[in-house]
């Protein structure tokens, strides 16, 4: 068996290339992605401790945050859409009417 | 080295390489395909954790539904390469306090990841105990989860729909 | 398999505002011409129901679900202030609505299933049920914030909120996946602590990645940047929603993790004490720099939740944890009916397409709407902090709590961050009373439906300043009722 401390390295890994992503990146398509990226290293975590304590608590969390995920997505996806509709750009430091 | 290890390292490789390349990436359409090799080595690593039910669902789910919807919208809005990548101002706010604070999450993970935990050995059918737990002690975040699929449907409807109240200016917008 | 019909009845807030929001939806397509008043009755009408509803949880004490919901007086006392929240922002969006042309019952029902997920926050002992309760909150309030989908500020309003709230949940998540790790269970109440070092070290990472991913809900310094962006851009109806309904179901969250997985460590006390340091003086001291009404009432409810988080902090601090906990509670009460009123007053006055947020269209407003611009200084003044309003009592609440727990530096620090919020407070009130009538724009009167959300929200505001004994009573009971370690 690989032991669990494999797999969280791994979610960290994963965690911190998100980050960068979301704070280096201004598409913001391209941010939301790292945003799922961040979500994909949690379900990493839940799983691995899943087998760690021996409950399946995680897996069910798993399956709540993948749905999540997708409710996340279609909404995020929706304010891309308007957002582009009136000022045809995806760029976040382009979003400057309001001062940030 | 024992085989699933390698199996490991293999699919671990391949994660970290899709997520750099996400963030790499100029152009989102390459961003997305790279994202989906990164859940399907996940996938993988979710069947070396002998969680069968979850790996799938990273397929359909999240391979198939969710970075569908990804690209979809970006073939949609057809928005080109970003020409330069100087940090964006959330970079700047967001960032900064957040990064410091991750440098010391990853030294902390590394030390607690070096105390190698073993897996416990799963006796029963887990996609059996899973299905069990989810329709009984978790039936309502359940119940709830469906309240906000809801909202997210509405959600895209509101926001995606194009404005009736406001006639668009000069006709309807060529996407370019 | 049926659950229980206890748990049912502990849960009717949540099922009548659900099944009210269901129906708005189904019958829109239905309804044509004169629908506006039909739409507006029945979105009331379920808030109202599901306020009087909440007699049940009241009533029935306990947990359900299998352990998943906790009733208990604190997830009572929540209950009701967001579903009053609900209640006042519908009946005071109807005719903002009308005005921008975007009367839909799709609004309504994300008012109401934004409230559900409110609620279930409050009630959460679970983890995960947290989580998808802090989800279907968050997701309505971004759809809301982008509600006015054909104008760029809103868009970019919805934009911000959504990515940082995103990014906050991430995090949350992250927190909750570490701490499942920690202590082999997502049930607050069932979590034991870990002895093992390796263990102990991702508790505590854990518990600071939950904290960051609420900080960010809260708006609490350092993660308050999005806050007046994503104040100033959304329509003003749901500017009111957001400053009241998800920061108390967020401080309420905040409050349980809490008091389950401790915040006994001192590390998260000075957390906590600079955090709350912060964000009073961030939030005050950028709002006098604001001429926009709107921008500069978002700055201050950054400071707001700085004073909060000083009860937060004294109940940390403490043995008497409930002293702090009720602090926290009857200030949640009492900041959401001022914020909620002076925002809706707000949208009522900035006419079409919010024009009018500048502080120099308040000029001689008590002229032209002596009742509105009466009800308006009130609720500056309270949230000021000024004697017989409530907000001066939430405030002395505070201030009790904190020098209970001596933590005199807070305390003063509190008090000076009164002067400097009196500063901006007190200039829209000299503006509107001392200043000659614009006479280029005269403002519109005030529709009844408006004129009820402020009276009724000055007359609480006046209540809970003269008779806090009652409120008090009850956010004393709940702070007890929370579980402690």
């Amino acid at each position: 068996m690989v032991p669990i401390g494999h797999y969280i390295f791994l979610s960290v890994a994963l965690l911190a290339i998100g980050i960068v992503g979301i704070v280096t990146r201004r598409n913001v398509i391209i941010i939301l992605m790292s945003i799922e990226l961040i979500l994909n290293a949690v379900n990493i975590n839940l799983v691995a401790f899943s087998r760690l304590v021996g409950s399946v608590e995680g897996q069910i969390f798993a399956i709540f945050i993948i749905t999540d995920a997708a409710a996340e997505a279609a909404v995020g996806l929706g304010i891309i859409i308007a957002f582009f509709r009136n000022r045809e750009t995806v760029l976040a430091d382009e979003m400057d009417i309001l001062k940030w | 080295m024992t085989p699933q290890l390698v199996i490991f390292l293999v699919l671990a490789a391949i994660a970290i390489a899709g997520a750099v390349n996400v963030i790499l990436q100029r152009h989102p359409i390459h961003s997305a395909i790279s994202l989906i090799s990164v859940m399907i080595a996940l996938a993988g690593l979710f069947l070396l954790l002998e969680s069968e039910f979850i790996a799938v669902v990273q397929i359909i789910v999240y391979a198939g539904a969710i970075m569908v919807l990804f690209v979809f919208v970006i073939m949609l809005l057809n928005a080109g390469a970003e020409e330069r990548t100087n940090m964006s101002r959330m970079a700047r706010y967001a960032g900064v306090p957040l990064a410091i604070f991750l440098l010391i999450e990853l030294a902390y993970q590394i030390g607690a990841a070096a105390l190698s935990m073993t897996p416990q050995p799963l006796a029963e059918d887990v996609t059996r105990r899973l299905s069990m737990l989810l329709f009984q002690d978790f039936v309502f975040p359940f119940e709830l989860t469906s309240i906000l699929i809801l909202i997210a449907i509405l959600g895209a409807l509101v926001l995606a729909q194009r404005g009736e109240s406001v006639p668009a200016k000069g006709g309807p917008k060529t996407i370019t | 398999m049926f659950p229980p019909r206890q748990d049912v009845l502990r849960l009717m807030p949540e099922i009548i505002l659900s099944l009210s929001g269901i129906l708005l939806m189904l019958i829109e397509p239905f309804l044509s011409g004169a629908r506006r008043t039909l739409i507006v009755t029945l979105a009331a009408l379920g808030s109202g129901l599901a306020l009087v509803s909440t007699i049940y949880p009241a009533t029935l004490p306990g947990t359900a679900f299998s352990g998943l919901l906790r009733i208990d007086g604190f997830s009572v006392f929540v209950h009701v202030v967001v579903e009053a929240v609900a209640f006042l922002v519908i009946i005071g969006s109807a005719d903002y609505l009308d005005r921008e042309k975007i009367q839909h019952g799709e609004y309504y029902a994300l008012v109401l299933f934004a409230t559900v997920g409110m609620c279930v926050m409050a009630g959460a002992a679970e983890l995960m049920t947290a989580f998808v309760g802090l989800e279907t909150s968050s997701i309505s309030t971004y759809i809301l914030a982008g509600y006015r989908r054909d104008v760029p500020r809103s868009n970019e309003s919805a934009m911000k909120y959504f990515l940082l709230g995103s990014f906050a949940t991430a995090f949350f998540l992250y927190g909750i996946a570490l701490l499942y790790g920690a202590t082999g269970t997502t049930q607050l109440a069932r979590m034991t602590f870990p002895t093992t070092p390796g263990r102990e070290r991702l508790l505590d990472l854990g518990l600071g990645l939950m904290l960051v991913g609420l900080a960010f809900k809260i708006a609490a310094a350092p993660f308050q940047l999005w806050t007046p962006d994503v104040y100033e851009g959304a329509p003003t109806p749901v500017t009111a929603l957001m400053a009241s309904g998800p920061k108390a179901a967020a401080f309420a969250l905040l409050l349980r993790i809490l008091a389950t997985v401790g915040a006994a460590g001192t590390f998260w006390f000075w957390a906590l004490w600079v955090s709350a340091a912060l964000t009073m003086f961030v939030g005050n001291l950028a709002a006098i720099a604001q001429s926009n009404v709107k921008r500069m009432l978002a700055y201050s409810s950054i400071s707001h939740a700085g004073y909060i988080l000083v009860a937060l902090a004294a109940a940390a601090a403490s043995d008497q944890v409930e002293l702090g906990v009720a602090a926290v509670l009857y200030y949640l009460a009492v900041y959401a009916l001022m914020k909620l009123g002076a925002f809706i007053f707000v949208s009522q006055l900035g006419g079409e397409s919010e024009r009018h947020m500048e502080i120099d269209d308040f000029r001689g407003l008590a002229v032209r709407q002596p009742v509105a611009a009466a009800c308006f200084a009130l609720f500056l003044l309270s949230l000021l902090g000024l004697p017989v309003t409530s907000g001066f009592l939430g405030k002395f609440y505070i201030f009790n709590a904190a020098l209970a727990s001596r933590l005199i530096w807070l305390a003063v620090l509190l008090a000076i961050n009164t002067v400097i919020a009196a500063f901006y407070y007190l200039r829209v009130i000299v503006v509107m009373y001392m200043r000659q009538p614009n006479q280029t724009w005269p403002p519109a009167p005030m529709p009844w439906a408006v004129t009820f959300v402020l009276s009724i929200a000055a007359a609480g505001t006046f209540y809970l300043g003269l008779f806090p004994g009652r409120v008090m009573a009850l956010a004393t009971q709940a702070a007890l009722s929370l579980p402690g370690r």
